[in-house]
């Protein structure tokens, strides 16, 4: 019997890096999106929190492509 | 098209019925999470996972193509056989949604196809080496890979988030989840319609209608991604509500959490070679999120009675296969006998259901009745703070809805 060490190592590094990547990435965009929120409230604007925010969930929706692209491949 | 005899007619409609009963039992695996947070309304939240699941059956036959192999002796493996595998998942599926207990619909189909083999030619044709590598290792790693991810991920977007409530996070971490669960519906349906596929393919193949080694005709790809998106559809609402509600209570931001973890795994372990369970990651990831709060805490009565059934899945779907096989082999008398037995005892499975009706109107409801207004009120309130002594893994009763009977499985 061969239980496969290998694949199963990576299987649990890969999912470990990359959700807790992408959990931390997409919270802090909506940390960014949130500062701007209060800023506006208060009159003010977050140029650099908005721009930060989008570049995050910019990353994110390029995994989420690359997902699907896993599944169609 | 020729030689489509009657038995193979039934096979076909049996795999069919599985596929329906494998897309309502999975229905939780992608949409559990994002309908206990309110994310999603029910019904809105199950039709978005059918249409994925719909879609995900067109994608590719890869999985199709290597269902059975490794697993069994495919050679001279009769229709029969393929029957009894599938009685014997079917029930199993019917029992474990009826106590409302998520467990691996792969697992079941696998064991109903060791029973029946075993039934039909000896305990020789079945492969123990791929049994373990492919059935046991995967049970205990997926929910321990998934969970762990999940509850890192859960620590890490408190703590990064702190500061960030209101309008602009709560709907950040709504749609967040929404495209999560919308991976993990699209990877079920590419792997778990699949299945089916695979299966109707190997009848065919067995009952000499198609060639050997061909791809599954266009038909077969057709019925069984409607099968499972009509089951998705339907929602497997007891199961959700153990997943979403039972095992642990989840904010927006462990529901987040939780099912990117479970996407990421899914489709991590099926792209490295080491394929793992939806449902073994997706619990493992909403227990792992679950204990990633602070004043978190998971139900580990439920849990146990969920690692049960897991554990219970493979024997119990393999001894139904084993005893219906043995059944048909007395003739078609036999195979009658045992489709009658299925209907009948699906119907009455059904019945015991309609006892206590979980349907998408109470899925949120277990413990506290207001399962709206919680959820709507978890959706704006930041995470408990200064509850950090609390013991993480507290335990508090278990809902009483569900019979703790799984052990009735055995016929």
């Amino acid at each position: 019997m061969k239980i496969d060490w290998a694949a199963l190592g990576s299987v649990f590094g890969v999912s470990l890096v990359v959700t807790v990547a992408l959990v931390g990435l997409f919270t802090l965009g909506i940390t960014g999106l949130s500062r701007q929120e209060k800023a506006s409230a208060q009159g003010g604007s977050a140029g650099l929190a908005v721009t930060g925010a989008y570049a995050c969930f910019a990353a994110c929706a390029a995994a989420v492509a690359y997902g699907i692209y896993l599944i169609v491949a | 098209m020729e030689n489509f005899s009657l038995i193979l007619a039934i096979v076909v409609v049996t795999a069919l019925a599985f596929d329906f009963t494998n897309g309502f039992h999975d229905t939780a695996n992608a949409m559990a999470t994002t309908i206990s947070t309110g994310a999603l309304k029910p019904k809105v939240a199950v039709a978005m996972s059918a249409v994925l699941n719909l879609v995900g059956a067109f994608l590719s036959v890869e999985v199709a193509n290597t269902i059975s192999k490794g697993l069994v002796d495919e050679t001279g493996i009769r229709p029969e056989v393929i029957f009894a595998a599938l009685v014997g998942a079917i029930l199993w599926n019917l029992l474990t949604w009826l106590v409302g207990l998520p467990s691996s619909s792969s697992h079941a189909l696998m064991g109903g196809l060791i029973g029946a083999t075993i039934a039909s030619a000896g305990i020789g044709a079945v492969h123990g080496d791929a049994l373990v590598t492919k059935v046991l290792i995967p049970a205990i790693a997926a929910p321990l890979v998934a969970g762990i991810a999940a509850m890192f991920a859960t620590r890490l977007t408190y703590t990064l988030g702190k500061k960030a409530d209101g309008k602009a996070a709560a709907k950040g971490y709504r749609t967040g989840q929404i495209a999560s669960a919308g991976l993990v519906s699209l990877a079920h349906g590419t792997n778990d319609a699949q299945k089916t596929m695979g299966i109707i393919t190997l009848a065919l193949v067995a009952g000499g209608a198609v060639a050997p080694d061909s791809d599954p005709p266009m038909w077969v790809i057709l019925s069984a991604g409607l099968a499972i998106a009509l089951g998705t559809y339907l929602g497997g609402w007891r199961i959700i509500r153990t997943m979403g509600k039972g095992l642990t209570d989840l904010q927006p931001q462990q529901g987040f959490a939780a099912q990117t973890s479970a996407a990421t795994v899914i489709l991590a372990s099926s792209h490295l070679g080491f394929s793992l369970s939806t449902t073994h990651s997706v619990s493992g990831s909403v227990m792992g999120a679950g204990l990633g709060r602070k004043g978190g805490v998971v139900r580990w009565s439920t849990a146990t009675r969920m690692f049960v059934a897991w554990g219970l899945t493979l024997p119990a779907a393999a001894l139904v296969g084993a005893l219906a096989e043995y059944v048909t082999g007395l003739g078609s008398w036999g195979t009658a006998l045992v489709a009658v037995f299925l209907i009948a005892s699906s119907a009455a499975i059904w019945k015991l259901s309609r006892r206590e009706v979980v349907d998408h109107t109470n899925v949120n409801e277990s413990d506290e009745p207001a399962g709206v207004v919680t959820t709507a009120i978890a959706a704006v309130t930041p995470p408990p703070a200064g509850t950090a002594t609390e013991e993480l893994a507290a335990t508090i009763p278990a809902p009483p809805s569900t019979e703790p009977a799984p052990s009735q499985a055995t016929v």
